[in-house]
């Protein structure tokens, strides 16, 4: 296939800014489709909005519940859309489809996409650049140890690392495991100490004790 | 019809058809055994170039031992990777 | 097709760069784009993959992801002649660079 005509030529224009080039362009692209009725500035302003109203905090619920839950989790674990379906939460019948997993004593789960960065966006929101990026995409699969000691989580070489390469129509999240010192918590406060970062594998939930 | 089941043992195969494709290059050639079943789903192949994806193909979670995936694997010789192939990208395997 | 972009397992022992930046305007309205084309049928995930996949392995490396993503637009859209090149390069002429 022959190289396509997009210019890379950055010099003196500043990357990722409002004012570069290729910011420029999509707006030229959005513009010309509006104008073309093929979408409105509406649609798109709509969907901005969804893709900002999604962030880790749903997931953190979900894996809150998830340890105060036993029925739940299974059912997560099982068949994740029905488990949440059940709950409220409204995911698109079509894919890709969420698989859920959950880190134990036992096992720990880190999620890639070493192709691009397919994510669990419908529960999680936008993945972070790291996720995106060409070192995490390249070191995970093969030194998934050293990658997540990187995040501060030091694993134990008795437990058992598991990547998950989402190549094709599934996304996974990660229930991270309970933290110590928690028994007592409101799902709200466990809530809380999910991060971002546990829900993907590379760290741990907080302790309440840091 | 589902050509594995969960436990199967399966080679991937090996290949670069000049098109776009999703089974990633570190895991052709190795053997793993099927971890769960995705579904069936239409076939990117094909819907990367705006066809109809068919025929449809079932889509499977593959478990590989680390150790058989990559030489001299820093790690537990326990660790697993696990990756989602299309059974078209399958041969069954006999660990003998 | 090059495999720029099927990364698993190429040597890179760079570090994690944790840093993240904010998300800017343009790039939240080129993923709507994205969506909203997709749910009037006009783009398929797949295709776009295919379209950034296409993308010369200098051109891969030295954008950003979505940049990436906007070069998939566009070679989409001219693709299926919704718009042409040089419609966008006069448009762009509109919204220079500063």
């Amino acid at each position: 296939m022959n190289e396509q005509e997009i210019p890379h030529d950055h010099a003196g224009v500043e990357i990722d800014s409002e004012a570069g080039y290729y910011a420029a362009r999509s707006r030229a692209i959005e513009s010309l489709l509006v104008d073309k009725g093929i979408i409105t500035a509406l649609e798109v302003d709509r969907e901005v909005n969804i893709l900002d109203s999604k962030s880790p905090a749903d997931g953190a619920k979900i894996v809150a519940r998830a340890w105060l839950d036993n029925t739940f989790r299974s059912k997560l674990l099982t068949d994740a859309s029905q488990a949440l379906a059940e709950i409220g939460y409204d995911l698109p019948d079509r894919t890709p489809y969420l698989k859920v997993v959950e880190n134990t004593e036992e096992v720990h789960y880190v999620v890639v996409c070493t192709l691009c960065s397919c994510y669990p966006r419908m529960l999680l929101g936008r993945p972070p650049d790291w996720y995106k990026s060409l070192s995490y995409r390249s070191r995970v699969v093969v030194d998934p140890r050293s990658v997540i000691g990187e995040f501060g989580l030091n694993l134990s070489p008795d437990i058992e690392v598991r990547v998950l390469d989402s190549t094709a129509d599934m996304r996974y999240m990660v229930i991270p495991r309970r933290p110590e010192g928690t028994d007592n918590m409101t799902e709200e406060l466990l809530a809380s100490l999910v991060t971002r970062d546990s829900m993907i594998g590379v760290s741990a939930a907080v302790s309440p004790a840091s | 019809m589902n050509q594995f089941k969960k436990g199967d043992t399966v080679k991937v195969k090996i290949g670069s058809p000049p098109g776009h494709f999703r089974t990633p290059l570190y895991i052709q050639g190795k053997v793993g055994v099927i971890d769960s079943i995705c579904g069936t789903f239409k076939n990117p192949e094909s819907l990367a170039y705006d066809g109809d994806g068919l025929p449809v193909q079932p889509l499977y979670t593959v478990l590989f031992r680390q150790a058989d995936v990559w030489e001299n694997y820093q790690g537990n010789l326990g660790d697993k990777i696990l990756i989602d192939i299309y059974q078209h990208w399958l041969n069954s395997a006999d660990r003998g | 097709m090059n495999r720029v972009h099927d990364r698993g397992g190429i040597p890179d022992d760079t570090p994690i760069d944790m840093n993240e930046h904010e998300i800017m305007d343009w790039e939240r309205r080129v993923d709507a784009v994205h969506a909203v084309l997709g749910d009037k049928g006009l783009r398929g995930t797949d295709q776009m993959r295919r379209a950034i996949e296409s993308l010369s392995e200098d051109q891969y490396k030295a954008m950003s992801y979505y940049e990436r993503w906007t070069a998939a637009l566009e070679i989409l859209v001219i693709e299926k002649g919704i718009i042409t090149k040089s419609e966008i390069d006069d448009r762009m002429r509109e919204d220079p660079v500063e």
